[in-house]
């Protein structure tokens, strides 16, 4: 028998990140009891999202315009390019303020263990705007994880030839923390005390 | 400790266990659960057990339990240290698919991101009857058996320690699949050599403190004189720990070649080995009687819990499993001394009484009989 709309609905946001079927359950009778307060105003806000954002495929950033926001504002500071792994870091340095530059979304980081290389990431653009004269530093904000650790290495050995500074982020960042789980503080001074990578 | 629950752990269905500081003898046959009790305490501090067992190996198979699916065993405690009371947990991550194995790790009730939360709060260092061949067999448990020592002192070693392995295994992966450029291997290796000079670096640190330590020990137990020897830790010696690091790199460079046949690596942090002498006729540790190796074993832990009282404040926890029975009664006498004088909580078990009886009144007993604990 094929499942009820409602299952169908319970199955979709029991794949949610941190939701469980229990709480899926919850949340679909919540929307289900709620018509014209949340399930109506989510499911247009979803319809809208799937129709209008998409990646930049300038930085890798998640946006309704691409080039995003970011590329496109032209208060930021062109000289300095900051490499994150995930658009939820982006998020989090966007959050604390402690970056004026634009960046650049990695798509992840290195691991043979998990069959990510480079290949999988997105570099080829990041070659070429490390070229960009305008282009004078590359931040590396990557997470304190091995894996992290590892990518930055790796980004600083294929930068080392061009006219470009490559720094990292400093002390402060506790070992296997994510940047999305830093506080704004904790970014700030990371940010403030980057070193040569 | 204050306060211990186990669930589902091996044949521990259920076990509930309020403690004093002192002392605790666990009573009870082979197979009653003694020493899974003790396995149970030793996953409050990082690594993988006093067994080093697979955590979908824990779980308890006792009828009543499969089927159940609920939720995989656990383990909670109240620890109570020099700066206040901590609650530490840990138990499988029921999230993860199986072969995916984790635990998951929470101190005063929140979610931990490392196992290093837990060595903050707690260490634990244990002699059971797998380690009598620990002179005598290949380097890796000694080493294993030095870094549980460092873990006491310094915390972010066993974070330091599962990076390395994870850079060495991501090394080896692309070795053999021969993948992997050139700058993708070179950024493992920095990797690498940063872990290993950080790793060998701690080491270093607690042989020197722990000789020193060892030195003072007198009466019942031999005095134990320790060496080190690996790479980057006797390269220290010389160099500073930025030569060191490049040292390691270049070699792991030029050893690629030969890696990509054996799936290791020719130097690293993997290599290193605790030595061990007997410090009155100068015998290598693995050439003396098996009396005089498991004497000095408890020497070096004895020195190692008073270096940790002095230094650090708060006293590892003594995991003895099936030692008392069999000490000499001198040594035996000399062991409870010591235990009593630190203030050390010593877990330890035996099959008969009368091996503790010079515990009496001074220690807390536990019956262990199929998985339960009667006081
Ligand atoms: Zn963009």
């Amino acid at each position: 028998m094929a499942p009820s709309e409602i299952d169908r609905l319970i199955q979709q946001l029991a794949r949610l990140p941190g939701l469980g079927p229990r709480s899926a359950r919850r949340t679909a009778l919540y929307l289900l009891q709620r018509r014209e307060q949340s399930l109506l105003p989510l499911a247009e806000a979803l319809s809208r999202a799937a129709e209008r954002i998409r990646p930049c495929h300038v930085c890798g950033n998640l946006d309704d315009s691409d080039p995003c926001r970011i590329c496109r504002d032209r208060e930021r500071d062109l000289s300095a390019l900051c490499v994150v792994e995930e658009v939820g870091d982006l998020w989090a340095l966007e959050r604390s303020g402690a970056f004026k530059g634009h960046y650049h979304v990695l798509g992840g980081c290195l691991s043979a263990l998990d069959g990510r290389g480079p290949e999988q990431l997105n570099l080829d653009s990041l070659w070429q705007r490390a070229r960009d004269p305008a282009v004078k530093e590359i931040v590396l904000a990557l997470s304190a994880t091995v894996d992290g650790q590892t990518t930055a290495h790796y980004l600083a050995e294929r930068l080392a030839g061009l006219p470009v500074q490559v720094t990292r982020l400093g002390q402060g960042v506790p070992v296997g923390g994510d940047l999305d789980y830093l506080d704004d503080g904790t970014l700030l001074a990371a940010f403030s005390a980057r070193r040569p990578a | 400790m204050a306060r211990l629950s186990v669930q589902r752990f091996r044949n521990l269905r259920q076990a509930e266990l309020t403690v004093g500081a002192g002392p605790v003898v666990l009573l009870g046959e082979n197979g009653a659960g003694k020493t899974n009790l003790l396995e149970a305490l030793s996953f409050l501090t990082p690594g993988r057990g006093l067994r080093r067992a697979r955590l979908g190996d824990l779980e308890s198979r006792l009828p009543g339990n499969e089927g159940a699916g609920q939720g995989g065993w656990a383990v909670a405690a109240r620890v109570e240290t020099p700066w206040g009371a901590h609650d530490l947990g840990t138990g499988r991550d029921i999230t993860t698919a199986p072969g995916q194995e984790r635990r998951v790790i929470k101190v005063d009730g929140e979610f931990a991101s490392s196992q290093a939360a837990l060595g903050a709060v707690l260490a634990a260092v244990w002699v059971t009857p797998e380690m009598d061949g620990l002179f005598r067999e290949g380097a890796s448990e000694r080493r294993r058996f030095l870094d549980r020592l460092v873990y006491a002192f310094d915390p972010a070693h066993a974070g330091r320690l599962s990076a390395y392995e994870r850079a060495l295994r991501e090394r080896a992966r692309l070795l053999r699949e021969g993948r992997g450029e050139p700058e993708w291997l070179g950024a493992l290796e920095r990797t690498m050599a940063e872990k290993a000079v950080a790793i060998a670096a701690a080491r270093r640190d607690m042989v020197g403190r722990l000789a020193g330590a060892c030195a003072e020990t007198s009466g019942a137990f031999p005095r134990a004189e320790l060496g080190l020897a690996g790479d980057a830790e006797t390269w220290l010696d010389e160099l500073p720990a930025l030569a060191v690091e490049e040292r390691l790199q270049t070699r792991l460079l030029e050893s690629r070649g030969r890696d990509s046949e054996t799936g290791g690596a020719v130097v690293g942090a993997h290599r290193c080995d605790l030595l061990v002498h007997h410090g009155l006729h100068g015998r290598p540790a693995g050439l003396c009687s098996t009396g005089e190796q498991k004497a000095l074993l408890l020497a070096i832990v004895l020195a190692h819990a008073r270096l940790t009282g002095l230094e650090r404040g708060g006293m590892p926890l003594l995991l003895l499993d099936e030692v008392a029975a069999h000490l000499d009664a001198r040594r035996r006498d000399a062991l409870y001394e010591e235990i009593l004088a630190m203030g050390l909580q010593a877990w330890l078990t035996g099959t008969d009484a009368a091996p503790f009886a010079a515990l009496n009144g001074a220690a807390q007993r536990f019956r262990v009989q199929d998985g339960m604990f009667i006081e």
